[in-house]
This record gives C-alpha cells, structure tokens and sequence, in this order.
C-alpha cells in the first residue's frame, strides 16, 4: 500500500492523478485503474477527470461515490442515461440489467443505440461505452428480464436502484423488491412531452399509490411515444436524486412527486 | 328510505366550487382548467365521470395538492387535479 502511495504521490501532478498516471501505475502493478483510483480518493488525490467536479463535490465526497453501487433497471431512454451520467459523475459500480437487443425503433432517443449496435444486447454495448468513458467504473451487465421473482439476486447488493423500466407491473415489482431489501428507489416515467420523478424510502409506497388504480402494461407513452429531450431530462433528475441520497446531501422527492409538462413548461410537486 | 348521501343532498341544495385542473395528455381536446360546481357529496370518482373523463386515464388525483384515492368527497373550494398514467422508459 505504501509503495502504490508513494507511485500515487510520484505521477500526480498537484492533488491530480491524470489518467496515464494511473495506467503507468496499474502496468508497473498487477493492480487495476479502479483499485488505483480508489487508493488515491482515500489519499486525497483526485482523479483528473473528476476535476470539474471538485468545487462541488469534495474529494472525500468523490470517494463516497466510487464506492458506492448503484443498479440500473432498465437499459432504454433513461437507463441509457442514468448509466452514462452516473459513471461520469464518478459512481464506482453499475450493475445494469435489461434483457433486450438495440431496434431501430430506439434510435430518437436512446443513448447507446446506433446504427452499428442494432441487434446488440443493450447491458453489452452499455458495459463497452462506460468502460471508454471511465475505465474505473465496475459495470456488471445481466441480460435478463427483471421480475418480483429473480429481482433481488439480479440487483445484488447495491444503495440506491433506479427504475428506468416501461412497464408499469414491472415497476411496481421493482418498488415491492426495493421494499423487502431495504434499498432506496429513483423512479422515473416518461410519455410525449411528460415525465414524472419521484424517491422512494423503504416504508414510503409511493409508486404503488402513483399506479394503484391502474391495471395495464404501459402508459399514455402507448399512445404518444417517446421523445429524445424528455428522456434525458427525466434521467438528469434521477441521477441528481441518486447522487444525494448516496452522498447524504440536498433534499429529494422522498414522499412527494415532480410531475413535468414540457409542452406548457409546467413543473408540478406533488405530495403523498 | 334515503342512504346517507341523500340525506347530506336533500338539506343542501347549494353546489360546491371546485376548481379542477387537468394534467399532461388528458387536457388534449379537452381544458386545462376550469372552474365548475358540482352536487354537495360529489366524489373524485363522481367528477370524473360527470366530466366524461376516460377513467382508466385517470391514475392519479390530488385535492389542494395532496394526493387522495377516487372516493375522496370534495368541500367547496378544493382544487382538484387529475393525471393520466406514465410509464415509459
């Protein structure tokens, strides 16, 4: 450890440790880019890509992040983003599941879909995009349908899940999951020019209070679709909710509602 | 013999003011606010049907902002807000 300190405090330049630092290190050790990392946020130098973070976000407050684990249900519109945001911001473990493959049909608005991606599975592009942005990131992809069933050995043990799902019985099996393991939950849904967000504590059934009069699979987005600036806004948010639930910051939607209507540009709270 | 809500209707003759605002896809060819009065005793439920509102579009329904379940009896001067479903990822 004292020598990985000393190599840290070699290539760093001031308190940053600049990526090929870090690759100098990891070819000279048997360790890898995330083990360098996180000896270094526990010894004050910050990883430069986080740079722009650090007059809002601390050091000790990157390190929370990197060894914090948060899972993605729901690799579509806002799984795309959420997973993409969350290793950007420096979250150390993603697991992501979804059991589905890129249609063209989700080009207008899911981040990994291209052209050359249609037919991949989307948890495998996802883990190939996160580790060309930030190699310290530990994605687990599961390529596999959540369900009440199998949700607890698919999410593992993470802090925070966010719903990024479109089905409605889906989502309420996530919130009944989240329920039994004690794990705080983001939700998020979207549809035309609407979005709605929400954070739910264990004890709190917000979601089965937002759907308990419905019966159906899917929303009014069966109808209107979905469109490629709503998805990433709803995804912003419940990144922002996810960041200060693990870092212990801010205020959330715990117990209320965000409720967007970008068509009349009408941002709604409600209270459960 | 009477049931209670007709009691409550048969000394009160006066409507309630509620002020009923609509969300998202269900003010589409409809309003997305209006003031309206309704029989003392009206429901969340009996709102929704008197206004030929589609009720399985209607998920979520607040009174003065607070969330309440379809047979919440209204009071002169409540807002009442309606939501369809979402649940697109």
């Amino acid at each position: 450890m004292k020598k990985l300190i000393d190599a840290l405090k070699h290539h760093a330049e001031g308190d940053l440790l600049p990526l090929e630092a870090a690759r100098i290190i990891a070819e000279e050790s048997d360790l890898t880019i995330a083990g360098i990392e996180d000896t270094a946020l526990c010894s004050g130098i910050l990883p430069a890509r986080y740079a722009r973070n650090r007059n809002t976000i601390s050091i000790d407050e990157q390190r929370m992040l990197f060894q914090s684990r948060v899972a993605v249900v729901g690799c579509g519109g806002l799984g795309g983003y959420i997973i993409e945001e969350l290793a950007r911001i420096g979250v150390g473990h993603i697991t992501v599941v979804d059991p589905d493959t890129f249609e063209e049909h989700n080009l207008n608005r899911q981040l990994f879909s291209k052209i050359d991606t249609l037919g991949q599975p989307k948890v495998a592009v996802a883990a190939g995009r996160i580790k060309e942005v930030n190699p310290a990131v530990t994605i687990v992809p599961v390529q596999d349908v959540f369900a009440g069933t199998n949700g607890r050995g698919l999410i593992g043990k993470v802090d925070v899940v966010a719903d990024a799902l479109d089905s409605i019985p889906r989502r309420l099996e996530l919130a009944e999951v989240c329920e039994k393991c004690d794990i705080p939950l983001v939700h998020g849904s979207v549809g035309g020019w609407y979005g709605q967000v929400t954070t739910q504590f264990p004890g709190e059934y917000t979601l089965q209070k937002i759907y308990s009069r419905y019966g159906g699979e899917r929303g009014i987005e069966k109808d209107l679709g979905n469109l490629s600036f709503v998805v990433p806004l709803i995804a912003s948010i419940e990144v922002s909710e996810i960041v200060k639930i693990l870092l212990g910051v801010g205020s959330t939607l715990s117990g209320k509602m965000l409720s967007l209507n970008l068509l009349d540009m009408e941002f709604t709270e409600i209270t459960f | 013999m009477l049931c209670g809500t007709e009691i409550v209707m048969s000394v009160s003759s006066e409507k309630i003011r509620i002020f009923l605002k609509l969300f998202a896809s269900l003010r589409l060819e409809r309003f997305d606010a209006a003031n309206r009065e309704y029989d003392p005793g009206t429901s969340v439920a009996g709102v929704i049907r008197i206004e030929g509102l589609p009720e399985k579009e209607v998920t979520l329904m607040l009174v003065n902002g607070k969330h309440v379940e379809c047979d919440h009896t209204l009071a002169d001067g409540d807002t009442l807000s309606l939501f369809p479903p979402l649940g697109g990822g």
